[in-house]
């Protein structure tokens, strides 16, 4: 998120494409704030929700078609000369000129210039074809900068290629793809853009509604560049809210649960690529921007994995780290195909259910038959642990050993969690676990340490590194002192560190207080650089827990800065820079954040001049908006500027391509699907997909969250005060699909793919329509997906069939998200 | 005088403190058995929502080791106190009899579980990862272009989640995943 739920409150239009107030209710009032100040609400979301009942515009869309909508909305605004113009120009790569030999997707039947056949992959696409991006790059002037139009006019710039690329973005174009009517089209698109620039801004929020798309990553880029089209980033009241899911998904994320990368975002070292780490760090490290000091958070992270052990003469360990053998490896759905056919023997389920929440669930399941061992460790019994006693399955031909390891929930330890708007707030242990129950950190540090007993002594090179890692945080050789694990996270001078009079700035051992100290000759320690300042040293010598902060809000900080900790150096709204023009003025009394004060105290007793107000500057608060690159708002990029054009896999600009399972052929090209789009060839037939407009499959399928279950209802479908508020697993569907059908309100029915079948209670609703897709009427249902066989004993609705045994395991090509949003089945009347 | 919720709450929440609200109605005798009944003597400590990512702040309150009332943090800045149905329900997730206090094992081909002690559990899992990074750990391999490059990589053991568990105990995870070789490593952020 760029911005912070509190500001919401300050925007003149609001635009939410999840079910906010479904979902993130608590998160939800600050809309509602924003309403009785006299703000718009448009809900654009394929069912009538809670959210919608309380929108000024409810805007229903096909699934699977947003990049139709979002562009759009960016040929609206661009045609009506509705966007701003002055933060495009300066604060945008609007006017960087573009390699004459790119086409857009308009000029090219719906691709970019570049798509080659590679001669490999067989029927999967991502490997058959990629794109070269040999003409996907800036125009360079002769001291390699890139060559800019600031009138906009050339039509080399990136402004008049993403003018023309989405010229095709009719509202008559929307409603065919979409099914929203023209005229519909046309009062949200007037409404939203009208109440942006220099006085007004908008918000636009999203959740995984737009993410679970074989298109995903594309999605999101549309609505972040309407959102610089309209200058509304970095702004009060604008910005791009990321609704996330799970309490500490941002913190897992940040900490680099993730296959792709280590923590503090840093690229996961490829083998062909990164041999070494010189080599390594000179790739993954841009010329420009703030991402050059990437070699200090790599080598302060490097000393924090390996201590002592990591030196100067040993690259800091980094040939300890294991190389990926390829970037197309090790996703989510790379695991259970992967386990599926043996390369995975032993497997760890930490607080995740996979036999539930994963794309094609079944094969989830059929995969974790095949291990040798499964580790779970959760607050209950989950479906995945107990996979082996799953309908159908016979528990006798299961070999697969299980370990079932009680978890403690948070109340019942200490740590941080990192919330949807970058926030780290601590929470403390307020009673001991019952029974063998222990936390997450016991688990890890006990195996931790076991291992390293049983490799001690070793000489081989292979296990010097793990050797060398501490798994020691204070005295208790069990449960790791928290704080001190936070400190590591935070970093800390390894050595004195003094500056260059011989002052010392910091102790041997003290927290750094901030991630620009951080070295790379092996001086600091740092786990995750973007979380620096969340623990420093108080004058005392104690450690300050900022997470654990408790100022409230008031009237001179509403932002509430002494409350937690934001992520990166407490800023509350990210780019903040572009809420005030090019000579640091506020683009308007109204939506001021930050500005340059030109007789502010300056950075030496002899100078003035400072950024201030109500927020964290987003860069060196004394850099003169006349200094070079003081007028840059987008510091985390190479070029300082927001991208409109920004190549990805599957292009520089989001293009809408059909659902890998689709009722219609792509309307607006002849291309169906993204052209370089990851299907997994799995054996025995575990993930066979319904052609487009396949009349046995002919339904379009949405799955989403309730109010009172959580996720794969590990955490809900378990607590008595949950599970009873829903009667059964069921499927909303329109009452003119329930006539066409015969299916009577609350009578059990059959939703099918050719993955697997579901039996749920029909709810025969008006909150869904059919669409009118292309003059031909398409009917929509939606899933919930909280269900699965575990529940509370006496509530038979708290089970249910697993809604993700009907989802298939196909990715977007950029980050390997499912496409679980938007999907065909077929529903029939009565269990068949 | 008018006093807002988050006023009322707090003032509820502290023993002796006297509130009247405009038309004269004491609410002193209320705030004082409320006390009496539910938090008189318990500890309160900071929690946070383990449900969606708004990250209300909650009090905990206990006695001893049981908790006996949750309810939402009135200072909060971005949820002013309020919890939903999911965070109100937060108690259950540590009062709950279907809650299972003891280590568990199902052997292969087993139809049941076993109780077991966790120290017999944490040997045998620790086993089972030396073993199997034993057995297929890749030193080396060939790069794109047939050169031989040292690559420490286990694939043979994978690891999921998660976005429930704290920070610093996914530090610690990615900690021991990564200096153990393991790539196959993700939450719930990729789904």
């Amino acid at each position: 998120m760029t911005t912070n739920l509190i500001d919401i409150q300050n925007s003149d239009v609001i635009m939410a494409t999840s079910n906010f107030a479904e979902n993130h209710p608590v998160g939800f009032q600050w809309v509602m704030k924003a309403k009785e100040r006299g703000a718009k609400f448009i809900h654009v979301d394929p069912r009538f929700t809670r959210t919608s009942s309380v929108a000024d515009i409810h805007v229903p869309l096909r699934s699977g078609t947003n990049i139709a909508f979002f562009g759009g909305l960016i040929n609206y605004a661009i045609q009506n000369n509705l966007y701003f113009k002055d933060y495009v120009t300066h604060y945008t790569n609007a006017s960087f000129l573009i390699d004459p030999a790119f086409k857009t997707a308009t000029d090219g039947g719906g691709l970019f210039t570049g798509l080659e056949q590679t001669g490999k992959g067989g029927d999967d696409p991502h490997l058959a074809q990629i794109y070269k991006r040999d003409t996907w790059k800036y125009q360079l002037d002769g001291e390699g900068n890139p060559k800019r139009d600031l009138t906009l006019k050339d039509p080399h710039t990136v402004f008049q290629l993403l003018k023309r690329h989405y010229s095709r973005y009719t509202p008559e174009m929307v409603e065919r793809v979409c099914g929203i009517p023209k005229e519909k089209f046309v009062e949200v698109a007037k409404l939203y853009c009208e109440n942006s620039g220099p006085e007004k801004t908008g918000t636009i929020t999203y959740a995984l509604n737009l993410t679970q798309h074989t298109n995903g990553v594309q999605n999101i880029r549309s609505l972040c560049m309407l959102q610089i089209l309209l200058g509304n980033i970095g702004r009060p009241g604008g910005g791009v809210v990321a609704l996330r899911g799970h309490a500490n998904v941002q913190g897992a994320t940040d900490l680099e649960l993730l296959y792709h990368e280590l923590p503090g975002y840093l690229p996961m070292p490829l083998r062909d690529l990164h041999p070494d780490l010189k080599t390594y760090l000179e790739k993954v490290t841009p010329k420009g921007g703030f991402w050059v000091n990437l070699p200090k958070f790599g080598v302060s992270l490097l000393k924090a994995f390996y201590g002592d052990a990591a030196t100067k003469d040993n690259e800091f360990g980094y040939q300890w780290l294991p190389k990926r053998a390829s970037a197309d490896a090790y996703s989510h759905q790379h695991i259970f195909v992967d386990m599926y056919k043996g390369i995975i023997k032993g497997f760890l389920a930490d607080g995740q259910n996979p036999a539930v929440g994963g794309p094609n669930a079944k094969l989830a399941r059929a995969a974790m038959g095949k291990l040798e061992w499964l580790v779970v460790k959760d607050i209950f019994i989950t479906e995945t642990a107990e996979f082996w006693k799953a309908p159908g399955a016979n528990a006798k031909d299961i070999k697969t050993e299980v370990f079932f390891l009680p978890a403690a929930p948070a109340a019942e330890k200490d740590g941080s969690l990192t919330n949807t708007m970058r926030l780290i707030q601590w929470h403390e242990k307020a009673v001991n676990p019952p029974g063998d129950v222990t936390s997450d950190a016991e688990f890890f540090v006990s195996l931790a340490k076991r291992l390293q007993k049983m490799y001690a002594g070793s000489n081989k090179d292979r296990d010097k590194g793990f050797l060398a890692a501490s798994f020691d945080w204070g005295t208790d050789p069990k449960e790791p002192n928290m704080e001190l694990v936070l400190k590591e996270i935070n970093g800390f001078a390894i050595e004195e560190i003094t500056d260059k009079d011989g002052k010392v700035v910091y102790k041997k051992g003290q927290a750094l207080n901030s991630f620009a100290h951080m070295t790379d000759d092996g001086k600091t320690a740092g786990g995750c650089w973007i979380y620096t300042g969340v623990t420093v040293e108080g004058p005392d010598g104690k450690l300050i827990n900022k997470a654990n902060a408790r100022k409230p809000a008031d009237e001179k900080d509403y932002l509430a800065h002494g409350w937690g900790f934001a992520w990166p150096a407490n800023r509350r709204i990210l780019y903040n820079r572009a809420s005030a023009d090019l000579q640091g003025k506020p683009w308007s009394e109204k939506k001021k954040l930050i500005w340059w004060d030109p007789e502010a105290p300056g950075a030496k007793p002899d100078e003035k001049g400072k950024w201030v107000g109500l927020d964290v500057p987003d860069f060196n608060a004394f850099l003169a908006p006349d200094a070079k690159n003081g007028d840059k708002p987008f510091i985390m990029r190479a070029d300082l500027v927001g991208a409109f054009f920004g190549p990805l896999n599957d292009g520089p600009f989001p293009e809408h391509y059909e659902p890998i399972e689709s009722p219609t052929k792509n309307l607006l090209s002849k291309q169906q699907n993204n052209p370089v789009v990851k299907i997994w060839d799995v054996p025995d037939q575990q993930n066979l997909l319904a052609p487009t407009g396949s009349s046995e499959y002919p339904y379009v399928i949405t799955t989403y969250r309730l109010t009172e279950h959580h996720l794969s209802g590990v955490m809900s479908r378990q607590l008595p005060m949950l599970a009873e508020l829903f009667h059964s697993h069921f499927a909303e569907i329109s009452h003119e699909l329930a006539k066409e059908l015969g299916i009577e309100n609350g009578e059990k029915i059959t939703v099918s793919t050719p993955r697997g079948k579901v039996h749920v209670t029909a709810m025969v609703t008006h909150r869904l329509k059919p669409f009118m897709i292309d003059g031909k009427k398409v009917h929509q249902i939606g899933v919930p997906w909280h269900w699965g066989y575990n529940g509370t004993p006496g509530l038979p609705g708290s089970k249910g069939d697993i809604t993700n045994d009907l989802s298939a395991t196909v990715a977007d090509p950029t980050v390997y998200i499912q496409e679980t949003k938007a999907f065909m089945c077929n529903v029939k009347k009565g269990v068949v | 005088m008018s006093l807002s919720r988050r006023d009322f709450i707090k003032y509820t929440g502290s023993a002796g403190t006297a509130v009247a609200v405009g038309a004269g109605i004491d609410l002193k005798p209320v705030a004082a058995a409320a006390t009496t009944l539910r938090i008189k003597e318990a500890k309160v400590h900071p929690g946070v929502c383990p449900y969606c990512a708004v990250g209300c702040i909650q009090l905990v309150y206990s006695k001893g080791d049981k908790i006996i009332d949750i309810e939402g943090h009135p200072d909060t800045p971005h949820t002013l106190g309020r919890l939903c149905p999911k965070g109100a329900a937060t108690i259950q997730l540590s009062n709950n009899p279907q809650r299972p206090v003891k280590a568990l094992y199902r052997a292969a081909g087993s139809d049941k579980w076993e109780e077991k002690p966790l120290a017999w559990m944490y040997d045998e899992i620790a086993k089972r990862y030396y073993e199997t990074r034993e057995k297929h750990f890749i030193e080396k391999e060939k790069d794109k272009d047939g050169k031989e490059v040292v690559v420490n990589r286990l694939d043979a053991i994978a690891s999921l989640g998660s976005a429930c568990i704290d920070n610093e105990e996914c530090y610690i995870l990615s900690k021991l995943n990564r200096t153990f070789g393991i790539v196959y490593h993700e939450h719930q952020a990729r789904v």
